[in-house]
C-alpha cells in the first residue's frame, strides 16, 4: 500500500500549531502502523481490536480535551477534531470507539456529574480501565428522544430504572453505561454499572456497517442505581443533547478524515491504472471526479478547522456544529461512493479501504442526528422557523 | 547518568526526490520532515536506559532553527531537555563537520552516553557516528541490537554479516543503534503537553567547513524493462542462462 498523502490543497498546515500537529502526527502513525494492518480481518470477521486499547489509552486518545487533574491531557478542540479525523481515516468503528468513551462518556460525567464521581470515573475511563457507552436513542425514539420510554422511579435512596436502549455502541463490551431516562422531575442522567443485577447489554448482530464496532441493545429490568450515581447536574434533555454535540464536532472531522482516505486511495489508483494505454487520471471525467472531491474536502477542511477555533474560544453553536457534520460527513459518504466507482471492480473488494469506509458512513451519516435533522437544525437556525413536526 | 541522543531531522522516506537547478542538491519545496528511522531508536534507547538507570536525557541536533516539531516530538517521547545547533545548511554538512561539531557540544555537555541511529535515512553515510567518538576519543559501538550497562561500561550485541558478534564497551561510550534494538514509543498526548513545558535552548553550530563536497546529483539509472522467459519449470534453463550470460550475476 502506498504511503497515506492526505490532501492539503489550501496550505492549512501552517494554520495549526506545533502541538496539534504533533497530536495528529502521533495518531496518524499510530493509526498507519498499528491499526491498518489489522482492520480489513476485523471488519470482515465483526470484531473491535480490543487488544488496541491499552495503546490508545498511552497515546491518550480517550478525553483528551479533559483537564489533567481528571486524567486527561488538557488538549484543545482542535487538537480533539485531529485525532478523529486521523482515527477515522483509519475507520469510523474506531473513532465511534473513543468518541462514545469521550464525548459521550468522559464529558456528561465531567459536565454533569460530581466531584467524587469525576474522581472515581475520569481517570479510569481515561486510562481504559474502564470502557463505557451511552444509552440514549430507544427502538423507537431516535431523532426524537424525548419520547423515551425508560424510566426512572425513585424507591428511597435508589432509582428503579426500567426500558430499552438500541443502537448502543460499546454496549457489550462496557463495564459502565451512561442512561438517560425519563424521571417525573424530567430526564436524568445515571452512571449504571454493567455488572448490577437486572442489566444486560446482548450485542446486535448482522450489520453490513461499522462492522469493527460492536453495537448492542442495553435491557434494564428493575435496575437498582444509588441515588450516589444519579449526574447531579444533567437536568433535562438539554444535558444528553450537550453530550451529542460534543460528539458530533468530534464526527464533522472524522468524516475528513474517511473522505482523506478514499480520496488518497482513488488518486493514487487512478494514477496507477493503465487503461487503454494511459493512466486513468488523466481522462477527463476520472479528472472531474477528482476535482470536485478536492475541492469538498478542503471546503470541509475549512469548515471543521473554523469550527474548531470558535469552539476552542467558547463561541461554537450547536447550529455550527451541525452544519459542520451534516456537511462533511455527506461529502464523506458521496467521495467514498465515487472512488468506489474510480475503483472499478476492485473498489468491491475489502482489499482497499474505499467500500469499507462507504458501507461505515452510512451509519454515519445517519447516527449522531441525522442528515435531515441537521438540515432542520440548519434551517431554523436561518428561518426561525421549526419544521420538525 | 548524563545522556545525549542525537537524532537529525530528515525528509520523510516517501518524499519525491527531484533534482534541484544547482544539480548538486535536492528541491525541498513540499518535503515534509521527520526524525530520522535509526535515531528514533537512538532516543527511545537512551529514554529506555534513563527510565531503568535514572540520569537525564538531552536531545542533540544539528538543524534548521524552524525544525523544532520534530525535537518537541522528541521531548513529547521523554527527552527532558533539547539543544538545536542552529544551521539552516544542515543537509549539506558533510559527515566531518557534523561529527567535530557534536564532538565539541557533547564535550561541553559532559555526556557519558551517547545514542545515535546507525545511519541517518536521507544521506546513508553510517559514519557520523564513528567520527565523533573518534574525535572525541571514546568507545564507539555500531550497529547496536542489544545491550546492558554495568559499572563504568556494559555489553552490547552488533549484528554483522557473520553473525552477532558481542562487545564489551568502556564509558563514555557512542551507541549507534540498529533495527531491533527496541521499538520506539508514540508520543502521546501527556507527553506533548509536558513537552511545551521542557527546555528547548538554541545555539549557534560550529562552522567547520566541509572536505568532502558534493558535486553532482543524478537519478539512478532508469531500469530496463523486464522480460518474461517462459513459464514454469520448462523456463528455467532460459532464467539460467539469462542470469548467467546476460545479466552476468551467477
Amino acid at each position: 500500500m502506498a504511503a497515506y498523502q492526505p490532501l492539503d490543497f489550501f496550505d492549512l498546515e501552517d494554520q495549526y500549531s506545533e502541538e496539534e500537529r504533533m497530536v495528529r502526527d502521533s495518531v496518524r502513525s499510530w493509526v498507519g502502523e498499528r491499526f491498518m494492518p489489522g482492520i480489513m480481518e476485523h471488519f470482515e470477521n465483526a470484531t473491535f481490536p480490543m487488544e488496541l486499547v491499552p495503546e490508545l489509552a498511552e497515546l491518550g486518545v480517550f478525553g483528551p480535551t479533559t483537564p489533567e487533574e481528571y486524567g486527561g491531557a488538557g488538549m484543545n478542540n482542535i487538537a480533539y477534531g485531529l485525532i478523529c479525523q486521523e482515527l477515522e481515516r483509519g475507520d469510523s468503528g474506531l473513532r465511534s470507539f473513543v468518541s462514545v468513551q469521550g464525548s459521550l462518556v468522559m464529558y456528561p460525567v465531567f459536565a454533569y456529574g460530581s466531584e467524587e464521581q469525576k474522581k472515581e470515573w475520569l481517570p479510569k475511563l481515561a486510562s481504559g480501565e474502564v470502557i463505557g457507552c451511552f444509552g440514549l436513542t430507544e427502538p423507537d425514539f431516535g431523532s426524537n428522544p424525548g419520547g423515551m420510554l425508560t424510566t426512572a422511579r425513585r424507591d428511597g435512596d435508589d432509582w428503579i430504572l426500567n426500558g430499552r436502549k438500541m443502537w448502543i455502541t460499546n454496549g457489550t463490551i462496557s463495564q459502565m453505561a451512561i442512561v438517560w431516562a425519563r424521571a417525573e422531575e424530567g430526564v436524568m442522567g445515571f452512571i449504571v454499572p454493567c455488572d448490577l443485577p437486572g442489566f444486560s447489554a446482548p450485542e446486535q448482530k448482522h450489520k453490513w456497517s461499522l462492522r469493527a464496532s460492536v453495537t448492542s441493545e442495553l435491557v434494564m429490568q428493575d435496575v437498582r442505581v444509588p441515588e450516589a450515581l444519579r449526574l447531579p447536574k444533567a437536568k433535562g434533555l438539554k444535558a444528553p443533547l450537550g453530550c451529542l454535540t460534543q460528539a458530533r464536532y468530534g464526527i464533522a472531522w472524522g468524516g475528513l478524515g474517511a473522505a482523506l482516505a478514499c480520496f488518497d486511495e482513488g488518486l493514487s489508483y487512478s494514477k496507477e491504472r493503465i487503461v487503454f494505454d494511459k493512466p486513468l487520471a488523466g481522462f477527463q471525467l476520472a479528472q472531474k471526479k477528482l476535482a470536485d472531491m478536492a475541492t469538498r474536502i478542503t471546503c470541509g477542511q475549512m469548515l471543521a478547522l473554523r469550527l474548531g477555533r470558535l469552539k476552542d474560544e467558547g463561541r461554537a453553536t450547536p447550529q455550527q456544529v451541525s452544519m459542520a457534520k451534516r456537511n462533511n460527513v455527506e461529502l464523506g459518504l458521496d467521495i467514498a461512493r465515487v472512488v468506489r466507482d474510480m475503483l472499478g471492480a476492485n473498489g468491491i473488494s475489502l482489499e482497499y479501504q474505499v467500500g469499507r469506509h462507504m458501507l461505515n458512513l452510512e451509519s454515519v451519516y445517519t447516527y449522531e442526528g441525522t442528515h435531515d435533522i441537521h438540515t432542520l437544525a440548519i434551517g431554523e437556525a436561518v428561518t426561525g422557523i421549526p419544521a420538525y413536526r | 547518568m548524563n545522556i545525549v541522543a542525537c537524532v537529525k531531522r530528515v525528509p520523510t522516506t516517501d518524499a519525491q526526490a527531484e533534482i534541484a537547478a544547482d544539480g548538486t542538491s535536492l528541491k525541498t519545496d513540499g518535503f515534509q520532515y521527520m526524525i530520522s528511522f535509526y535515531d528514533e531508536i537512538a532516543l527511545e534507547q537512551a529514554v529506555q536506559t534513563k527510565e531503568a538507570s535514572g540520569g537525564e536525557v538531552t536531545v542533540l541536533t544539528i538543524g534548521p532553527a524552524s525544525g523544532s516539531k520534530e525535537v518537541r516530538e522528541c521531548l513529547a517521547k521523554g527527552g527532558d531537555k533539547a539543544i538545536v545547533l542552529a544551521d539552516d545548511a544542515w543537509m549539506q554538512r558533510d559527515c566531518r563537520s557534523t561529527a567535530k561539531t557534536l564532538a565539541t557540544k557533547l564535550q561541553e555537555l559532559g555526556a557519558e552516553l551517547v545514542f545515535m541511529g546507525r545511519v541517518a535515512t536521507d544521506r546513508d553515510n553510517a559514519a557520523v557516528g564513528p567520527m565523533t567518538a573518534t574525535y572525541l576519543g571514546w568507545a564507539c559501538v555500531t550497529d547496536v541490537v542489544e545491550m546492558t550497562l554495568e559499572d563504568g561500561g556494559g555489553t552490547a550485541k552488533r549484528e554483522t554479516e557473520d553473525g552477532v558478534e558481542t562487545v564489551r564497551f568502556s564509558l563514555p561510550a557512542i551507541i549507534t543503534c540498529d533495527k531491533g534494538l527496541n521499538e520506539p514509543r508514540y508520543a502521546g498526548l501527556k507527553g506533548i503537553m509536558a513537552a511545551k513545558k521542557k527546555p528547548l535552548e538554541e545555539a549557534g553550530a560550529e562552522d567547520v567547513p566541509n572536505q568532502a563536497v558534493v558535486t553532482g546529483v543524478a537519478p539512478p539509472p532508469e531500469r530496463k524493462e523486464g522480460r518474461i522467459v517462459g513459464e514454469g519449470v520448462e523456463a528455467i534453463p532460459a532464467l539460467i542462462d539469462a542470469l548467467r550470460n546476460e545479466a552476468q550475476v551467477l
